[in-house]
């Protein structure tokens, strides 16, 4: 087991360190600079700006310093908020995207999965149709134009739940949840529909009927385990994808999450934000590949033996 | 009154293209204590008779058109399915072909034994627990109480199936449905499961159905036997009338099927065309050196059929690999011609390739499903430039002509084919080089056994009249036999025993050997058929 994360993660590195080469090399190739602006800044101070920021040195000069400071685990100051570190501006957002994604996945896993499950049961009947139909939906809906309808529907018409806003009243932070994982609680049941037919196939499953066991009880203890392991291996790169995903709906919901911060960052060309943030997400994005790995692995016996020894 | 009486079923398929009557009413029955058997070959509708009654099948498509199937005098066929699940697993017990995926991967064989013992009977978990490893010890199971905690994939093919035994056991049925229970086994354990079901179904006095395309199977255990052809009971009869006296064509065709006696012409040849010298492929399986082949020696005659025979992880297939250059090889020679095949690099070696051919054991998986028949055989013919754009259609077509295919089918594609026809193309794809060396990897054991005959039959043939050198490699050995003039005997990646078919199986030298010879099922048939 130690083995086997100890790889995974070394190989991790590679990758991490090719996003962070390819967007430091990007943003700088981008016209523009975070000191430009449509008001003549006088050349003196344009200098001290850039000076104070090592802006001023050979490009790969600023490259192998910025690795340095990413090595004590130091992203740099931000060039549109002074004073303030990136770090800080991360630290900040972070929480609340987090919990914001959670939620989103928590949903997107218990709806997608309960439609995929029913309709798996009996294909190619209305059953399976209606929610492959809405999963379908899901899917194609983009979340800038479901926010504002589900805001229109509940908060405005039916005045059900409030239409913005995170923590300040109860209830607000239902709707940016359901909004979010909309599209997700869609894959999730395509997926767990496909790994239900194809498990409920499996001969195991007629010596499960064979043995008289009623069908709830072939499809919940046979079918359920080989059945959502897809879901499970797909469930690391969803959190992360949540979180990298979440800037539309902070906007929609005036959310103070990191979403904004990415996006606002590279209108700013605020290089140090751009950065922090890119390498923040990418790096979470191995992780949480690397989580659900481990455990889809860990779900299925056959492969436990890479880990060592059997269960 | 017999334990299970049916009469008249007969059950449908409902499709778009119709209406398919896979089971055209039979009728049969099943004492207590005896086993019937019924034989037939896939497509035939003996799993589908069973599983109907049980409710297995699912309708649609499936419906049942007619007929009774009286269980302790109630009929299965009128019960509701709530009334049959509470049959199912309780009083009727089933095993299947394929131990492999019978058991359900995810979950340990204890788990899995005890189900039906506790959702029938309320049995506590730790009661059912401990019946469960009394069974795993009665089938053969050593250790049971460290093994019944394993997950399947911890058990060897044979070991699941007595797994799957004794799980269809904790219940004590009274009549126990055995799907083809050993076709997937090798013949060793097949004896040893054939053995332990009729053991077992002695001592606990239930009534077995036993399933099976093999009619020789069958031979030694079977008290009644029942034939049947698409549909429907061509013959019925106790298991010496079936042997002695079979009337209806088809059973004396799948009697004749059963491959017996020794190749007719064997001849003597001296002339050595392929010499294999101290062969060794080992792989590296997750740092453990696997010898699947370890210093093997032999020779192979012009114009002669050389059996290599034994058990699955005997390295046979991986010998006939080796010769080929399909997988690396170790050390040792392979001398085909006077030239060394194992140095043999780029140009040489597809040169070399042409003469040398491979015919594998699934047709199904071997040949490209994108491709058709047509592509499959002319793609050889025209990469190793023996026909050109224009005179590859006749010679392809003179292809589908020696291997027994009608010419319209040119256009097909491998899934438009039956298995033996899928085989034939396989045959015709190896032979279109008009190689002087073919290797037949298990050529025939995913067939039917008439259609096994006809395959080998045309193999036969074709080696005559294309002058071929064959090693033919099978675990089967009644099939080796038939067919080859010398056998070699493999265990664990070495030869245990060298000679001619009629000496190996008269007065074989080796243990294991012998071993494998009394595994041949159909014993009481003697050693030469019934009909001739």
């Amino acid at each position: 087991m130690g083995r086997f994360l100890a790889i995974r993660l070394l190989q991790a590195i590679p990758v991490i360190l090719a996003v962070i080469t390819v967007t430091f090399f990007l943003v700088r190739v981008a016209p523009g600079g975070p000191f430009d602006s449509e008001k003549a800044v006088l050349p003196e101070v344009k200098a001290a700006l850039e000076a104070q920021y090592r802006l001023d040195l050979p490009l790969f000069q600023q490259y192998t310093a910025y690795l340095g400071d990413l090595a004590q685990g130091d992203f740099g100051p931000s060039f549109k908020y002074p004073g303030r570190s990136v770090n800080e501006l991360i630290g900040a957002g972070l929480p609340v995207t987090a919990e914001l994604g959670l939620y989103a996945l928590l949903i997107a896993t218990v709806i997608g999965g309960l439609a995929g499950v029913i309709a798996s049961l009996r294909p190619n009947t209305p059953q399976d149709y209606i929610p492959m139909a809405l999963a379908m939906i899901g899917i194609c809906m983009p979340t800038f134009l479901l926010g504002p309808l589900l805001v229109l529907l509940f908060g405005i018409e039916l005045e059900w739940l409030p239409v913005s806003g995170w923590g300040d009243i109860p209830g607000d932070k239902l709707l940016p949840s359901i909004t979010l994982g909309a599209a997700y609680a869609a894959y999730i049941a395509r997926l767990s529909r496909a790994g239900m037919l194809e498990v409920l196939s499996q001969d195991y499953i007629r010596t499960a009927r064979a043995k008289g066991l009623p069908e709830w009880q072939v499809v919940v203890k046979h079918g359920l385990r080989g059945g959502l392991l897809p879901v499970v291996a797909f469930l690391g790169p969803a959190f992360a994808g949540l979180l990298a995903g979440s800037f539309v709906v902070e906007t929609i919901f005036q959310i103070p999450g990191l979403g904004r911060f990415y996006v606002q960052a590279a209108f700013n060309r605020d290089y140090t934000m751009i950065l922090g943030t890119t390498v923040f997400l990418s790096t979470l994005i191995v992780l949480f590949n690397l989580l659900s790995d481990v455990l889809a692995a860990w779900l299925n016996p056959r492969l436990r033996h890479q880990f060592g020894g059997k269960a | 009154m017999a334990l299970l009486e049916v009469k008249d079923l007969a059950v449908s398929f409902v499709t778009r293209n119709g209406v398919n009557k896979a089971v055209d009413g039979i009728s049969f029955s099943v004492e207590s204590g005896k086993i019937t058997a019924i034989i037939g070959e896939s497509g035939s509708g003996k799993s589908v008779a069973c599983y109907s009654m049980l409710g297995l099948v699912p309708m649609p498509p499936g419906r049942i058109d007619g007929g009774s199937a009286l269980f302790n005098r109630q009929d299965l066929l009128q019960m509701s399915e709530s009334e049959l699940r509470k049959i199912r697993g309780r009083d009727i017990a089933m095993i299947f072909q394929d131990p492999m995926t019978c058991l359900n991967p995810y979950m340990r064989i204890g788990e899995q034994m005890i189900e039906p013992l506790v959702y029938h009977r309320g049995v506590s978990k730790a009661e059912a627990m401990a019946r469960a490893v009394e069974l795993l010890g009665e089938v053969g199971i050593r250790d049971p109480e460290t093994t019944v905690n394993n997950y399947p994939h911890e058990f060897s093919g044979g070991m699941r199936q007595r797994v799957m035994i004794a799980m269809a056991l904790i219940n004590e049925p009274k009549l126990l449905i055995a799907d083809e229970p050993t076709t997937a086994l090798d013949v060793t354990i097949q004896a040893q499961i054939l053995q332990l079901i009729a053991d077992l179904q002695k001592s606990r006095d239930i009534g077995v159905i036993f399933i099976s395309h093999d009619l020789a199977v069958v031979a030694d255990i079977a008290d009644e036997i029942c034939v049947m052809q698409t549909g429907t009971i061509v013959e019925k009869g106790d298991r010496a009338a079936i042997f002695d006296h079979a009337e209806h064509p088809y059973t004396q065709k799948l009697l004749a099927a059963i491959p017996s006696g020794g190749k007719e012409d064997t001849v003597e040849h001296d002339d050595t065309l392929v010499r294999v010298e101290n062969l060794r492929t080992w792989f590296n399986a997750e740092g453990q050196i696997v010898k699947a082949v370890d210093d093997v020696s032999f020779d192979i005659r012009r114009g002669e059929v050389l059996g290599l025979v034994g058990e699955s992880g005997s390295g046979k297939s991986t010998i006939g690999r080796s010769l080929l250059r399909l997988v690396p090889v170790t050390g040792g020679t392979v001398t085909f011609d006077d030239t060394d095949v194992t140095a043999l690099e780029g140009r040489a070696l597809k040169d070399m390739r042409r003469r040398m051919q491979m015919i594998f054991q699934d047709p199904f998986a071997s040949l490209n499903p994108r491709m058709t028949v047509f592509d499959t055989l002319a793609e050889p013919l025209l990469l190793h430039g023996i026909e050109n754009r224009k005179s590859v259609a006749q010679a392809v077509l003179k292809l589908m002509d020696d291997v027994g295919l009608v010419r319209s089918a040119v256009r097909k594609y491998p899934h438009e084919f039956s298995g033996g026809q899928r085989q034939r193309i396989a045959i015709g794809r190896a032979l279109a080089t008009r190689p002087e060396f073919v290797v037949a990897d298990e050529p025939v054991s995913a067939l039917d056994v008439t259609i096994q005959a006809q395959i080998l039959e045309l193999m036969q043939e074709l080696g005559r009249e294309y002058g071929l050198t064959m090693l033919f490699v099978s675990h089967d050995l009644a099939v080796v036999r038939h067919l080859a003039d010398r056998i070699i005997v493999l265990y664990q990646g070495r030869i245990v025993e060298e000679g001619s078919g009629e000496q190996l199986f008269t007065t074989p030298r080796e243990a294991y050997t012998q071993q494998l010879l009394s595994a041949i099922p159909g014993h009481s048939l003697g050693s030469t058929p019934a009909v001739s």
